[in-house]
C-alpha cells in the first residue's frame, strides 16, 4: 500500500486510566479522504480513541502514525501532528477573551507563522464559508452554539489541516442548531477531507460515511459500511444499541 | 381543550416601581420596623463622628505658623501647619536639598508614564508600557542614585518619605508580578521538580512573617556574605519586599488558572500552540482578568506593609512623619494626629485610586466577554 495514501495508522492500540483499561487493542486504518464516523455507548472509549489520534490524551501501548509521524514522546513532532490535525470539541472551546477573527487567525500567526495579512484574509474566507463572517467582531459569548460551532469548525479549517477530528460536535446544541452544523461538516466531507467523527447523528452517519465504527468498553465491536452496518448489523450488542437510537 | 394562538404578545415594560425620593427613601431605608431602628441609628452614628472630626479638621484648624506656638491657642484643631512645614521632609525624607528637582522629575515623568497608559485609546500605548517597564526604571535609578552623567550622588540612606515608599513599593509589584506568574505556573507544573521548587518557595516565604525578613535581609544578611562586602540596605530591602510579596502573588494567579477550563489547553493544544504560547495568549489573558480583584488586593497590601522598612532604619513616608513628631519647635498636643491624619489621607488616596482603577480595569475587559 502506498504509504503517503495513510492517513493515520493505528496498531496495537492500549490506553489505561490508571488501573481502568479504557481502549483495549485498538487497530485502524484511515486513508486519505475517508470519512469515518465512530458511535456507541457513553464511556465506550470513542472520544478517548480520537483524542489519542492528537494526543491530547497519551497511550500506553501500540502504535499511532499520523501523517507519517508517530506519535511518542517527541513534543516537536507532537506539535507538527497537532498542527495538520484539526479538531472540533463537543463545547467548542473557543477562546472567549478574543474576537471570532482573532480565535480563527491566533495559530496561522503563532504556529505557522503568516503574516497578520494574510491570515486574517484566510480567516474571513473560512468564516464566509461557514456563513458566519458577518459576526467576525464578535466575542464568542455572543454568539449562540451552533453559531459558536461552526467558528470552532472555521477555526480548525484555518490551520489547513490534513485530518478533522470531531468530538460529538453537535451533542451540546439545541435542537434547531444541530442541523447548520452538520451542514457545514457535510460541505466538508463534499470537498474531500479526510474525517474522524464521535457523533450520534446517525442521519449524517448514513449520508457521509464511507465507514461506521462501532465501539463497546474501549473496543472496536463492529466495523462496516453505514449501509450494512444500519440495515444489516451483525454483533448483538450493535443490533441492541441500535435499536435503542433508533426506535426513538 | 385546544388552544391555538393568533398573535404573537408584544413586549411591555415593568410594572411601575416606586419612584421619586419618597420612594426611594421608604424602598431603602424605611422599609420596615428594624430598617427603620437601623437607619436612625446609623443617623446617630453620623451626627456624633462627622461634626466634630469636620471642626477638628477644617474649622479649627491651623493653617499657618512657623512654630509651635500657632497651634498652642486655646481650642485649636488639626495642626496643619505643621505638615505644611515638613512637607518637603514628608516627600523626600533626607534627600540632599539641592537634588530635589531630580526627585520631582523622576516623580513627574513616572505618572506622566502611568497616566498615558490609563488612557485606553492611547495610540502606541505598547511603546509607553515597555518604556515604563524597560527604561523607566533606568532612568528613574540614574536620576535618583546620581554618581554619573555630571549627577553628584545622594545614597540611599537618605532617601526617605514619600519617595522611599514609592520606591520599595513599585519595585516590589514590577518584580512580585512576572515572578508571581512564573511560580504560579511551576507550582501547576507536570515536572515534579519544577512544582516541588515552587511550592517549597511559595510556602517558606508565606510562612514568615514580613517584618521577619526585613530583619533577616537587613541584619542577618551580611552575617552570611563576606567581610567588606557593602551590599546597600535599600537594596537588600527591595529584595526581600519583591521576593516576600512573589509568593503571595503566586496563590491569587494560581486562583485564577484553577478556574480556567480544561478544555481552553485542549484547544489550544489542539491547534498545534506550545506551552508559553498558550500560557501566554490563551491561559493567562483569562486567568490574570479573573483575579484582577485579587493582584490589587496584593498591590494595595504590599503599599501598605512598606511602611515597615521603619523597623529597619529606612524613612518611608510614615516613618518621616512620626520622625518630626519629637521636633520640639513642632511639640503641640496636636501634632501627632494631625500627622497621623495626614499619612492616613495619603495612603487611602493611593490605595482607593488603585482599588477605583481596577474596578473600572474589570469592567473595561468584561465587556466583550460578557454574553449580549
Amino acid at each position: 500500500m502506498n504509504e503517503d495514501s495513510m492517513a493515520i495508522e493505528i496498531t496495537g492500540l492500549n490506553k489505561w486510566y490508571g488501573a481502568f483499561h479504557a481502549l483495549k487493542e485498538i487497530d485502524l486504518t484511515v486513508r486519505r479522504g475517508d470519512r469515518i464516523v465512530i458511535c456507541g455507548p457513553s464511556g465506550s472509549g470513542k472520544s478517548t480513541l480520537i483524542r489519542c489520534i492528537n494526543r491530547l490524551e497519551e497511550h500506553q501501548q501500540g502504535r499511532i502514525v499520523v501523517n507519517g509521524i508517530e506519535l511518542n514522546n517527541d513534543l516537536k513532532r507532537i506539535d507538527e501532528v497537532r498542527a495538520e490535525v484539526g479538531m472540533v470539541f463537543q463545547s467548542f472551546n473557543l477562546f472567549p477573551h478574543l474576537t471570532i477573527l482573532e480565535n480563527c487567525t491566533l495559530a496561522p500567526i503563532w504556529v505557522r507563522k503568516l503574516p497578520k495579512a494574510q491570515a486574517h484574509e484566510m480567516a474571513m474566507s473560512y468564516l464566509a464559508r461557514v456563513q458566519i463572517a458577518d459576526q467576525a467582531d464578535k466575542f464568542p459569548g455572543q454568539l449562540s452554539g451552533g453559531q459558536q460551532q461552526r467558528v470552532a469548525i472555521a477555526r480548525a479549517l484555518c490551520m489547513n489541516p490534513e485530518i478533522m477530528l470531531f468530538d460529538e460536535p453537535t451533542s451540546s446544541l439545541d435542537p434547531e442548531m444541530i442541523k447548520e452544523v452538520l451542514d457545514v461538516m457535510i460541505t466538508l466531507a463534499g470537498e474531500g477531507m479526510t474525517m474522524l467523527c464521535v457523533t450520534h447523528e446517525m442521519g449524517f452517519a448514513r449520508t457521509v460515511a464511507d465507514r461506521v465504527i462501532f465501539m463497546d468498553e474501549g473496543q472496536i465491536v463492529e466495523e462496516n459500511a453505514p449501509e450494512e452496518f444500519f440495515n444489516n448489523p451483525q454483533h448483538p450488542r450493535t443490533q441492541e444499541f441500535l435499536s435503542q437510537i433508533l426506535s426513538h | 381543550m385546544s388552544f391555538v394562538r393568533d398573535t404573537y404578545l408584544v413586549e411591555t415594560p415593568p410594572p411601575g416601581m416606586n419612584v421619586g425620593v419618597l420612594g426611594w427613601l421608604r424602598g431603602n431605608l424605611f422599609s420596615s420596623a428594624s430598617n427603620t431602628l437601623l437607619t436612625l441609628f446609623g443617623m446617630y452614628v453620623l451626627w456624633t463622628v462627622v461634626p466634630p472630626l469636620i471642626e477638628w479638621a477644617l474649622l479649627d484648624a491651623v493653617w499657618q505658623g512657623s512654630g509651635r506656638e500657632a497651634c498652642l491657642v486655646e481650642g485649636a484643631g488639626a495642626c496643619w501647619a505643621f505638615v505644611a512645614a515638613k512637607f518637603g521632609q514628608f516627600i523626600y525624607g533626607t534627600y540632599t536639598f539641592e537634588e530635589r528637582w531630580r526627585v520631582d522629575l523622576a516623580f513627574l515623568a513616572g505618572a506622566l508614564t502611568v497616566g498615558l497608559l490609563m488612557i485606553e485609546r492611547m495610540p502606541g500605548r505598547r511603546y509607553i508600557a515597555v518604556f515604563g517597564l524597560l527604561i523607566y526604571p533606568v532612568i528613574a535609578y540614574i536620576l535618583l542614585t546620581g554618581g554619573m552623567f555630571g549627577l553628584p550622588e545622594v545614597e540611599t540612606t537618605l532617601w526617605g518619605g514619600l519617595l522611599l515608599t514609592f520606591v520599595v513599593a513599585s519595585v516590589g509589584i514590577v518584580v512580585s508580578f512576572p515572578l508571581g506568574i512564573v511560580l504560579a505556573l511551576g507550582r501547576r507544573s507536570q515536572m515534579p521538580v519544577m512544582r516541588v521548587l515552587s511550592v517549597i518557595y511559595i510556602e517558606a516565604w508565606r510562612g514568615v512573617p514580613l517584618i521577619t525578613v526585613l530583619f533577616m535581609a537587613s541584619v542577618m544578611l551580611p552575617l552570611f556574605l563576606p567581610a567588606g562586602t557593602n551590599f546597600d540596605k535599600l537594596l537588600r530591602v527591595l529584595i526581600g519586599v519583591a521576593l516576600f510579596s512573589s509568593a503571595y502573588m503566586a496563590e491569587v494567579v494560581r486562583g485564577g488558572l484553577q478556574a480556567i477550563p480544561r478544555g481552553q489547553y485542549e484547544a489550544a493544544s489542539a491547534l498545534g500552540l506550545g506551552f508559553w504560547q498558550a500560557n501566554l495568549l490563551i491561559i493567562m489573558p483569562q486567568a490574570l482578568r479573573l483575579v484582577i480583584p485579587g493582584i490589587v488586593n496584593t498591590f494595595i497590601g504590599l503599599f501598605k506593609d512598606t511602611t515597615l522598612v521603619m523597623i529597619v532604619g529606612l524613612f518611608d513616608f510614615l516613618g518621616s512623619i512620626q520622625v518630626n513628631f519629637s521636633d520640639a519647635n513642632w511639640a503641640t498636643p496636636q501634632t501627632a494626629a494631625t500627622g497621623y491624619a495626614f499619612a492616613a489621607l495619603v495612603y487611602w488616596i493611593i490605595c482607593y485610586s488603585m482599588s477605583r482603577y481596577s474596578m473600572r480595569l474589570e469592567a473595561r475587559l468584561n465587556e466583550g466577554t460578557r454574553r449580549a
